[in-house]
């Protein structure tokens, strides 16, 4: 399946700050992409620069095949977006926001489009009630009744789930889902849950302090069956050494200071224990780890924003 | 461009902000009609007493001096000066009040050219201001002449006294306020420029505010030195420039020439000035929004 999203060697610089440095990704069409990040890693201004908000200090961006600082208006015709929280006008009605956003997306805003968007999102019913009178859930459903108003073809979610309660969270899941297996949408989506990026994503990106630490398919980075298991070590490069000389490299994910991460079948644990002991390697932990939050924070370990809360 | 123009409309209007102009220039005029209405007479003493004592003036004419148009005239005097205040109030917020509530962004990412999304937004703004004087000219021209009627309209300056006979007023009335559109405009884009750089418009207000402000007060200071140097790039040394259009040539017996004015070649290079400014004004803002990050 071809790319929809190509991005290759993106940098953007705020004066001295380094916000993103050469990222290069690929979102493939028709899948969920997830794009995962602490916060200040580098994420919304990524996203931002995909949507034209900011201009990029180096690198080029495709978007269904066409450079996006040259054909901006075309692929945002076709591109909907949620950046953080949807901000509206507060004192219009969602009716009066719909048009007014629906117009800039270039499309005739009919009233009876209009109304079945709204009624798509469950606020058909309060159409013509003020936004400042809505819950945090209605006005991200507005939101992304306003996202999707024109049948784009990408669509680019900047934290969607950010202050909703269970309920709405399960609402926005179940929404990229349909958009996605249904109807066929590409979705770019960060989010900092996790644990339902683990439910929705295909692909994911892990970005830290603007550069990329891992990219692709769920599947391939994270199956259910396999497990990640965590060596912490005093003496890490030269278990590193020992580990390329023997068959143990080939399930060896990544290693970031102290510790190098093993991706393996989860009936192979016992197994890798019994190599590493064999080595002789100085074991100060060996954790195995079972989700994508424990994952993602192994790869972006050092950058803990309070030390007292270590796993 | 169009349907920009018109999206920004229908914001500024459905904003209850945008009518406190509107209640404060008619709060203002009625104020002001009300108290001529009833001592309109020890008014005109006070200004005839500030005139030159070498004047003789006749009941007669003091009877016909309180008419519309020179119940307009001195609205116009004490307004003007004001309005670019109640300008200031809406066009320092059309980017920064869009950045504060965060709908920058979202209109942004939208399939609109940057320049037009300003563009837009500043003709919007220029609307609204020749809205607000349309409303000043309803109040304070139309409704003065209703209650007060029309005659002859006199203007007193320092050095001199012009009188325009009635059937020569109404169309130095359009011209001026037709003027007055422009000088606002000017402050209206001086105070959507600075929009641009800010995220809150209690900045750009404030600080349109405090240039008009300091500006006025150096083109009021009568400092020959600059005279020569500072007030005639000011642009509010040429924003009260419409008052020109009351000023009247005289014949060789002293009798006002009908249609004439004093100097319009003044008149014209002030609204030449004026229209440099807002250029500038404009062309900058439009300059730097194309180049911002749009971080709010």
């Amino acid at each position: 399946m071809a790319d929809l999203i190509v991005v290759k060697d993106l940098s953007k610089h705020f004066n001295e700050i380094v916000a993103v440095e050469a990222l290069s990704f690929s979102v493939p069409e028709g899948k969920i992409y997830g794009f995962l990040g602490q916060n200040g890693a580098g994420k919304s201004t990524t996203i931002r620069m995909l949507l034209t908000l900011i201009s990029p200090s180096a690198g080029e961006i495709e978007i269904f095949g066409m450079n996006l600082k040259k054909h901006r208006k075309e692929i945002l015709k076709r591109t909907g977006a949620i950046i953080e929280t949807p901000d509206l006008y507060k004192y219009l009605s969602a009716l009066e926001n719909l048009r007014i956003f629906a117009t800039l997306s270039d499309i005739k805003a009919t009233q009876k489009r209009l109304m079945d968007q709204l009624e798509k999102v469950g606020l058909s019913e309060r159409a013509n009630s003020k936004v400042k009178t809505y819950s945090q859930g209605m006005k991200q459903r507005l939101g992304i009744a306003i996202a999707l108003i024109h049948e784009p073809q990408l669509i680019i979610l900047d934290e969607p789930m950010n202050g909703l309660d269970p309920q709405g969270i399960a609402d926005i899941r179940n929404l990229i889902l349909h958009l996605s297996r249904d109807l066929q949408k590409t979705i770019l989506v960060s989010s900092h849950l996790l644990s339902e990026m683990e439910l929705i994503a295909d692909s994911m990106l892990i970005i830290d302090k603007g550069k990329k630490i891992v990219e692709g398919k769920m599947t391939e980075l994270f199956a259910p069956s396999e497990t990640i298991v965590e060596l912490e070590t005093s003496n890490p490069n030269e278990v590193y050494e020992k580990i390329q000389k023997t068959d143990l490299k080939t399930s060896m994910a990544s290693r970031k200071g102290d510790t190098i991460l093993f991706r393996v079948h989860r009936k192979d644990v016992p197994m890798l224990v019994k190599d590493l002991v064999k080595l002789d390697i100085e074991i100060i932990s060996l954790s195995p780890k079972h989700s994508l939050e424990n994952y993602f924070l192994s790869l972006t370990r050092e950058n803990r924003h309070v030390e007292t809360f270590k796993d | 461009m169009w349907k920009l123009l018109k999206i920004e409309l229908f914001k500024i209007f459905k904003r209850p902000r945008t009518y406190i102009a509107f209640g404060a220039i008619a709060a203002i005029v009625f104020l002001f009609q009300i108290a001529l209405w009833f001592d309109g007479k020890t008014y005109i003493e006070l200004i005839l007493g500030n005139i030159d004592a070498s004047f003789d003036f006749s009941d007669q004419f003091k009877t016909h001096l309180l008419n519309g148009y020179f119940v307009c005239f001195a609205v116009l005097n004490i307004l003007l000066i004001q309005m670019p205040l109640l300008v200031a109030l809406i066009a320092g917020d059309v980017i920064a009040g869009e950045a504060n509530m965060g709908t920058l962004r979202l209109s942004l990412s939208k399939p609109v050219g940057r320049t037009q999304y300003l563009l837009g937004k500043f003709f919007a703004s220029t609307i609204y201001t020749v809205l607000l004087l349309l409303f000043l000219a309803i109040l304070a021209l139309f409704g003065s002449m209703l209650l007060f009627g029309i005659n002859d309209l006199v203007v007193f300056r320092s050095t001199s006294i012009h009188q325009m006979s009635q059937d020569d007023i109404f169309w130095r009335y359009l011209a001026a306020f037709g003027y007055a559109a422009v000088a606002l405009t000017t402050v209206a884009s001086l105070a959507f420029l600075l929009s641009v750089f800010a995220d809150n418009s209690i900045g750009p207000i404030i600080a349109t505010m405090s240039i008009v402000i300091v500006f006025t007060i150096l083109s009021e200071m009568n400092i020959p030195l600059y005279d020569r140097t500072i007030k005639p790039y000011l642009f509010t040394t040429h924003m009260v420039a419409w008052k020109g259009f009351f000023y009247v040539r005289s014949n060789e017996e002293g009798a006002t020439i009908k249609g004439s004015i004093e100097n319009l070649p003044a008149i014209l290079k002030s609204l030449s000035v004026l229209l440099i400014y807002i250029f500038l004004f404009v062309g900058s803002a439009i300059w730097i929004f194309r180049r911002k990050d749009i971080l709010s």
